[in-house]
């Protein structure tokens, strides 16, 4: 039965009829068109569903991490290049943004949604110049390199009040120049569609790179510089011009920024910045063009929703990047496509049991071990509110003997049901993965 | 453009690491169009003298000469623009992309299309054609969408000849192309390779002495980092230098092993 060719399989479907139809992909195109459309949907909408005034502050970030952090995958992800000084080039361009909405307020005949460009030019420029020495290199010493150059603009920013503004940074006022139709920027939801607007054209230029000469040679790079170089490709020249079209997009999430925040200081080209781009790009998962949106989106739930929940909350993502780059170092974007691999095979429904049990489990694991995080934090930060705190509804003190022993009981009980539960759908996948496997190899013998 | 008498050149070629000489004055001259093994005993060079025809390590001193050119200063990814390609001994893949995308990377260049982002990849269909075709040639058509990391190794073996004369180089190096394979894979992967290098100036690293015999027009012997000897297979097999250095215990231990046996 196996051997026959009664079922014709998706595969086997496009017929090379001619050679230029055979590389168009027509059902690809289609799906291409429902994914852009939504996601532009999506930016549409947003606003209409989430009208809080924090909502569209975050909505507005989303979009300026969205770009920073998908210009940072393209150095990462694309091309192997583990930066960490990528804030260098959102951060400068946001300088520039600054004194250049400065200057249109002094009567530069530039329109304000102009400045995200504006940036953008800058930080392709910064890249043009840094990014010769950087790109010099590939691998750890690239690394290194990103890191002295992120630590020495740091240390200028200080050293040059005229143009970093000190201790104080730079402000200005995003409500200048000409109002076109009627549209001046003052409020943050017209804010907010442009910078929705940048960013549906950003990703959208950013994934086309993806699929040109230079795109598809820059992953070359980052799988074999060696090989490269003997197929008549420079992988200095593949990794330079990679990363002043980085440094561009970089400087336009810049720009963004210096529109959303009409402020830039000291910080917005410091480690702390580059940092979460690295972490969150990561987490969203490098290896797809989609991760870092993903990822992203995450930052700015982490850094403006769980830095008010919690005051540990850069421990508990300090805890989330280490689970994830242990069991998942594809970041959210590879669980998912593997998922979506096994849901196209129809077998994803043996696994919501699993999925479920772990979720349990994860969670009872997690409510004990932040029970103690907490009460430490409560007796380092809050020692002058007393021993007594509540925790998701629970009673503790932190003082108290029961309560460290309640929560250390709830760690260890999850943490052992989550490895006996994480033993079995090991099991579970390996077997499913054995039979797509399998199924994939019949197929190709068809 | 004048055509120079000789495809590949080398003239009085060293190359010391540290006070190692492990090259020491070799000289070749291949003319267009031919097909050369070059065998010696394991450390006479073979491999290292690949790596200084294709750039991956300068000379010590002498000169290399590409259809009329030195190129024995220049980089990898210059003498591959003049027209000379290399295969490597360990599979050197890219293996995060698929068959297609590895055999598309190595057409790029050739076709003209540089470092541009201003074009879609899906819309050369001359780079597109071509890649489909030579992945017809190395029987991997089947394997289009597989990643590079996930083909059998004997598949792997092909792809890597595949990448190397994607652009159409004029001289192929090819280092130990059929190492690692069976005897029957051996037997079908020189076919392989006789079917996609035809007119190509082709050079070989090969340690399988019926391979060598069956597909070189000539065979250069080196050893310790000499040329000892460059001519047709019987003259060379007849060698006396030959004989008394190398070929003379390798066939030796050959037919000691047919012997064996039989």
């Amino acid at each position: 039965m196996s051997t026959t060719v009664t079922t014709p399989t998706p595969a086997a479907v496009p017929a090379p009829t001619t050679p230029a139809s055979r590389f168009s992909f027509a059902p690809l195109n289609v799906g291409r068109f429902v994914v852009w459309g939504l996601f532009t949907l999506v930016l549409a909408v947003a606003p209409l569903i989430f009208t809080s005034s924090l909502s569209i502050t975050m909505l507005s970030q989303m979009g300026i991490a969205i770009v920073a952090c998908l210009s940072f995958n393209m150095l990462l992800g694309q091309g192997g290049m583990l930066s960490f000084g990528h804030a260098v080039y959102t951060g400068l361009a946001t300088f520039v943004a600054i004194h250049v909405l400065n200057a249109i307020g002094g009567g530069l005949p530039i329109p304000v949604s102009l400045v995200p460009l504006v940036g953008g030019v800058a930080g392709m420029l910064f890249a043009v110049v840094l990014g010769f020495v950087t790109t010099k290199k590939a691998g750890t010493p690239f690394a290194m390199i990103t890191l002295g150059i992120g630590e020495l603009v740091f240390a200028m920013s200080l050293m040059i009040p005229e143009f970093f503004g000190g201790e104080g940074g730079v402000q200005a006022n995003r409500v200048v120049g000409k109002a076109v139709l009627g549209i001046t920027f003052g409020p943050q939801i017209q804010v907010y569609y442009l910078l929705a607007i940048y960013t549906l054209i950003c990703t959208a230029a950013m994934f086309a790179f993806t699929q040109t000469p230079l795109g598809r040679m820059l992953n070359a790079v980052r799988d074999n510089p060696e090989r490269v170089e003997f197929i008549g490709y420079s992988t200095q020249r593949v990794r330079y011009i990679a990363f002043i079209i980085a440094g561009f997009f970089a400087g336009i999430a810049g720009g963004m920024y210096a529109l959303n925040f009409e402020i830039a200081t000291a910080e917005v080209v410091g480690a702390a910045r580059s940092g979460p781009y690295l972490l969150f790009t990561f987490l969203g998962g490098a290896t797809f063009f989609f991760g870092p949106i993903i990822g992203a989106i995450l930052m700015v739930v982490a850094f403006v929703l769980l830095s008010e929940f919690t005051k540990a909350w850069l421990l508990y993502l300090g805890l989330i990047f280490l689970f994830m780059v242990m069991y998942a170092p594809g970041g959210i974007a590879s669980l998912i496509m593997m998922n979506l691999r096994v849901a196209a095979y129809g077998k994803l429904r043996r696994l919501w049991g699993s999925y479920l049990a772990l979720a349990g489990t994860v969670l009872v694991m997690l409510a004990g071990a932040a029970a103690m995080i907490e009460m430490v934090y409560h007796l380092q930060l809050n020692a002058a509110l007393g021993p007594n705190l509540r925790f998701i509804g629970v009673p503790l003190n932190a003082e108290g003997l029961d309560s460290w022993v309640g929560a250390a009981f709830v760690t260890v009980v999850g943490l052992a049901m989550f490895e006996a539960t994480r033993r079995v759908f090991a099991r579970q996948w390996g077997e499913i993965q054995g039979e797509i496997e399998h199924e994939i190899r019949r197929k190709e013998a068809l | 453009m004048t055509s120079s008498a000789y495809a590949l050149e080398l003239k009085d070629l060293r190359k010391s690491f540290g006070k190692t000489e492990i090259i020491r004055g070799a000289n070749l001259a291949v003319k267009p169009g031919e097909r050369v093994a070059i065998i010696g005993p394991n450390g006479a060079g073979k491999s290292t003298l690949f790596n200084l025809i294709s750039g991956r390590f300068g000379p010590s001193s002498g000169g290399i000469v590409l259809n009329g050119k030195n190129i024995e200063n220049l980089s990898p990814f210059e003498i591959s623009r003049m027209g000379l390609a290399r295969s490597f001994q360990v599979s050197n893949l890219f293996t995060r992309l698929s068959v297609f995308e590895n055999l598309r990377c190595g057409v790029l260049w050739s076709q003209g299309y540089k470092y541009s982002f201003w074009k879609f990849l899906s819309k050369l269909h001359d780079a597109n054609e071509r890649a489909e075709q030579l992945m017809k040639m190395i029987k991997l058509d089947k394997k289009r969408d597989t990643l590079a990391m996930n083909l059998t190794y004997a598949e792997q073996r092909a792809l890597e000849i595949g990448i190397t004369i994607a652009g159409g180089a004029e001289v192929v190096l090819l280092d130990e192309p059929t190492a690692g394979m069976s005897k029957s894979e051996t037997r079908r992967f020189i076919e392989l390779i006789r079917e996609v290098t035809v007119g190509k100036t082709l050079l070989t690293v090969e340690h399988d002495m019926g391979v060598v015999f069956g597909l070189a027009d000539k065979i250069a012997v080196l050893v310790y980092g000499e040329v000892i000897a460059f001519d047709v297979p019987d003259a060379v097999r007849a060698n006396a230098k030959v004989q008394e250095a190398y070929l003379g215990s390798v066939l030796a231990d050959q037919q000691a092993a047919e012997a064996g046996v039989h």
